[in-house]
């Protein structure tokens, strides 16, 4: 592991499968070997897919089945118990006009909860690193764990709008995006994570998500009328008590939508004002539009009148989905190492001790390192790996394990020979500190790595991620 | 080891590759634009015309997609109504622009910047955030990895 680990990153990255797996010569296609992979199987968020990769939805979905058997129980009570009497008694239309409600909920409620909310993927190695570089341009050179807060200011329609810079997805969020903790993605247009459908809604469910809550309403408001209906007709013909009595189910109907009315069409209500002020709730409840900010302060997304809000929310473009969930991992590099590897390559600096103790052979050959150092957060990492890549096609994936070794015996080295390194350094690296942009890109790796193996390890992350934008000496 | 000296020498010998990131414009809001502004690690590659003239017919294209107009109300009035199932036979109207960026980036690529040892990246495949240009500089020949 000693030689491994630093003797031989270029190796490591070539011939990885031969220190994980059997011994592969170089030219058999690593595809030949492990099975193609789809993307949402090396999905770095903590989302779950079902159905090979059709269906997206949030870690936690039990109140989505909450939400699911309500739905289910008190239609399906209805239609059995108030229907038959109310068709004959009132019209047919009855339950034809709740059918096809009860369709358009459910219809409405799965493809929200199904569908992806607007997840912006993360950005590649390469890109984090050229963000990085661009970022310590700006800020001149940063000293200390926790560089200064990295926000981009952009003039829209005449406001002036701060954009983040995501830790964990290493991007710049677009305007109106937010980072979800709790599927731990960048969402366009986030509005907010909902317990109740088991997702979050963002910009490519949104109008599905102000359908199922509008249509829920009709739906509740018309059982709720209806079974008090049913009740009220049976107890002119049987007394009151009777009346409860030959239909039990009613109670319970009533019970349900009593104390989902008021919720539901509140909800409704509430979404109707975002959704004709172009807002999101979460720059609502954040009040970045309202007036009480200043005089001046006024929502650069609305297009100007209601109508033109309500039809862009809702009938406008469908955007496609970011995350090609089903596409096969561009892989010619192999399975990515056991997650206890990954972890303790930047989790834990002990094993820079042993690192140290190889890094003379490391000396020994400086040239390698000029060609690693020339071309940092680039494909320089991966550049070996994906040498193996046609030229022109993609980059090293995020799932390239191969880069997490490669890298592994790069950072030690940096670290120790810094100086020495800097001779060798490129001027285009010269005023990137030593030891960043490498751990730029492994971090890259790592990260979906451990993403896709361990989710729980996501704080580690996050932390190592904001370590790795520092020299690892101090660590 | 004998091994690790073979490698530096393919290493040596494999095209050099480095990227360039031409990031988001948010001046206009949240529509898809990116920066027209020319990457001055491109100076010597590519004429500065050209490559701003492929990034506005890049960004008119995205435009064209993102457009809310007549047509688009219309496509989502019968999605809504059909219960969004129409769009098991038919391709949205962002889907089928985005096709025709397809086509026009790999023919950007074959008729202007692969000549030139450029290659860009079709944004998509970057999330919409970047348009990735590799630039590669043979540095030997290649050995054919």
């Amino acid at each position: 592991m000693l030689q491994l680990g630093v003797a031989e990153p270029m190796r490591e990255c070539e011939y990885s499968q031969i220190s994980t797996r059997s011994s592969t010569p170089m030219e058999t296609p690593y595809k030949k070997r492990t099975p193609k992979k789809r993307k949402w199987q090396a999905f770095p968020g903590r989302n779950k897919f079902y159905c090979n990769g059709r269906i997206m939805m949030a870690r936690q979905t039990g109140v989505f089945y909450l939400t699911l058997v309500l739905i289910l129980i008190t239609s399906g009570l209805f239609f059995t118990f108030d229907c038959p009497f109310l068709s004959v008694q009132l019209t047919p239309a009855i339950p034809v006009i709740g059918g096809v409600l009860f369709v358009f909920v459910l219809g409405t409620l799965f493809r929200t909860s199904f569908s992806d909310p607007g997840v912006l993927p993360r950005a590649t190695p390469d890109e984090a690193a050229d963000l990085e570089r661009q970022i310590d341009v700006a800020n001149g050179s940063s000293s200390g764990y926790r560089p200064p807060p990295r926000t981009k200011e952009v003039v829209i329609n005449g406001q002036t709008v701060k954009l983040k810079y995501c830790f964990t997805c290493k991007i710049f969020r677009p305007p109106r995006a937010s980072h979800c903790s709790l599927c731990d993605n960048c969402v366009e247009r986030f509005d907010h994570h909902c317990p109740w459908v088991g997702n979050c809604v963002g910009k490519r469910n949104y109008r599905f998500f102000y359908m199922f809550i509008l249509s829920l309403s009709f739906l509740t408001i018309f059982i709720f009328a209806f079974v008090i209906t049913h009740v009220i007709l049976r107890s002119h013909r049987q007394g009151f008590l009777n009346a409860l009595k030959d239909t039990p189910a009613s109670v319970l109907e009533v019970v349900v939508c009593f104390f989902s009315v008021w919720s539901i069409v509140g909800l409704s209500g509430f979404h109707t004002y975002l959704i004709s002020s172009n807002q999101t709730t979460n720059e609502d409840i954040k009040g970045s539009w309202s007036s009480k900010r200043g005089k001046d302060n006024y929502n650069p997304y609305s297009h100007g009148n209601i109508f033109t809000n309500c039809c862009a929310a809702l009938c406008g473009p469908l955007p496609p989905s970011l995350i090609d969930r089903r596409g096969f991992v561009q892989s010619d590099t192999p399975q990515p190492t056991p997650p206890t590897n990954g972890i303790t390559m930047y989790g834990s600096t002990q094993s820079q001790s042993h690192m140290a103790a190889a890094t003379p052979l490391m000396q020994s050959e400086p040239v390698i390192l000029t060609d690693e150092a020339s071309l940092p957060g680039r494909t320089s990492l991966g550049g070996p790996c994906s040498g193996a890549l046609p030229l022109g096609g993609q980059p090293t994936p995020p799932t390239s394990t191969p880069n997490l070794s490669c890298d592994n015996g790069m950072l030690p080295t940096r670290n120790d020979h810094s100086e020495a390194h800097h001779h060798f350094l490129t001027p285009e690296e010269a005023p990137s500190p030593p030891g960043m942009l490498p751990c730029g890109s492994p971090l890259g790796h790592s990260h979906t790595i451990q993403g896709f193996y361990n989710p729980a390890s996501q704080d580690s992350l996050h932390e190592d991620s904001v370590r790795g934008l520092v020299k690892l000496s101090s660590v | 080891m004998a091994e690790a000296h073979n490698l530096q020498d393919l290493q040596h010998q494999a095209a050099l590759a480095s990227k360039v990131y031409v990031q988001r414009d948010y001046n206009s809001g949240t529509i898809c634009r990116f920066q027209t502004k020319f990457p001055s690690e491109l100076e010597s590659r590519v004429d500065r015309q050209q490559f701003e003239e492929t990034m506005q017919t890049l960004n008119n294209l995205y435009a064209e997609a993102e457009k809310i107009g007549g047509k688009s109300y219309l496509e989502g009035c019968l999605a809504c109504m059909t219960a969004y199932t129409i769009f098991l036979c038919m391709e949205t109207h962002y889907e089928k622009v985005l096709k025709k960026i397809a086509r026009f980036i790999k023919e950007q690529n074959e008729k202007i910047y692969a000549p030139l040892g450029l290659l860009l990246t079709d944004p998509i495949e970057r999330g919409l955030r970047v348009v990735e240009i590799t630039i590669f500089e043979d540095r030997s020949i290649s050995s054919g990895r």
